[in-house]
């Protein structure tokens, strides 16, 4: 039996408001330093490490809306019947490189929301598209991220 | 620094290990400002849900996956596409071992494909991972 209504599956397909964020050489520093990065580039933050778009649009939101576990839910998912979140994956085609100083735009979309019978019983898969452009409109990357719910 | 002419199928792109520590983990996930406490907060992780131990961050091996890519090609290609899965958990207190390969390449066009991977000191692979790059 599934546990996803057609009200659920027909979020799919929802995108969230654009948002705007700049590059800055101290965010690109910090993400270079934390993943040790050796690349000298990086660290210096002239360009950004291939996945520091990954830092840069992870939401920002207050600690009020935190849930207990330090999570906070995807407000493109409607409400399941799963408790827990871990990462699934990405796969990202990239156009350009991020710079300091890009002002970058970035939407995500729900874009599949499934699942399938796990070891241990049933698993949610979701994957978000991450279209992220210049603010001029060039595409810089897009990534397809799944996580799995259980 | 590659050059197409002397890529082969089959080339090991060089390897690294990874130990995270906790503070690691800590200035991690502060720059991205995930607050999961599965990635800090031993106690949580254990009795809240059923790790036995601090997870080490699944797109932190996805991004050590990323570096083998980047430092093998240096400034004389760009990365075009790159994908990881997460199919394990790691723990804190693991060493992980992050490497790859060439396993096609075109000399017309100047592509060149990459398989990936993260392994665990068991010698699972943990993550796999591939890339597609233009040198």
């Amino acid at each position: 039996m599934s546990h996803l209504t057609p009200d659920m599956l027909a979020q799919i397909g929802r995108s969230r408001t654009p948002v705007m964020e700049l590059a800055t050489r101290r965010e690109i520093r910090k993400y270079s330093i934390a993943t040790r990065q050796r690349v000298a580039k990086y660290l210096d933050g002239t360009e950004a490490p291939p996945l520091f778009y990954v830092a840069l649009f992870w939401d920002v939101v207050s600690l009020d809306r935190m849930t207990p576990d330090g999570l906070t839910i995807d407000p493109l998912l409607p409400e399941l019947p799963f408790r827990r979140v871990m990462a699934g994956g990405i796969k990202t085609r990239y156009f350009q490189p991020i710079r300091c100083g890009d002002y970058l735009v970035a939407q995500r979309t729900l874009t599949d929301l499934y699942e399938k019978e796990g070891k241990s019983g049933p698993l949610g898969f979701y994957e978000v598209t991450l279209d992220v452009k210049t603010d001029t409109g060039a595409p810089v990357l897009v990534e397809k991220a799944t996580r799995i719910l259980r | 620094m590659p050059r197409i002419e002397t890529i082969c199928v089959g080339d090991a792109l060089p390897e690294s290990r990874h130990s995270p520590t906790i503070v690691d983990l800590f200035f991690y996930n502060a720059a991205l400002w995930n607050g999961h406490r599965i990635h800090f907060d031993e106690r949580y992780a254990k009795e809240g849900e059923g790790y036995p131990g601090i997870v080490i961050d699944g797109p932190l091996q996805g991004d050590w996956m990323s570096q083998c890519v980047t430092e093998w090609l240096g400034d004389r290609g760009v990365l075009v596409e790159f994908e990881y899965t997460n199919r394990s958990a790691a723990y804190l207190g693991e060493t992980l071992r992050v490497g790859g390969k060439v396993t096609a390449c075109d000399a017309q066009t100047g592509e060149v494909s990459l398989a990936l991977f993260v392994e665990n000191e068991a010698g699972d692979v943990i993550a796999p991972g591939a890339a597609r790059v233009r040198v």
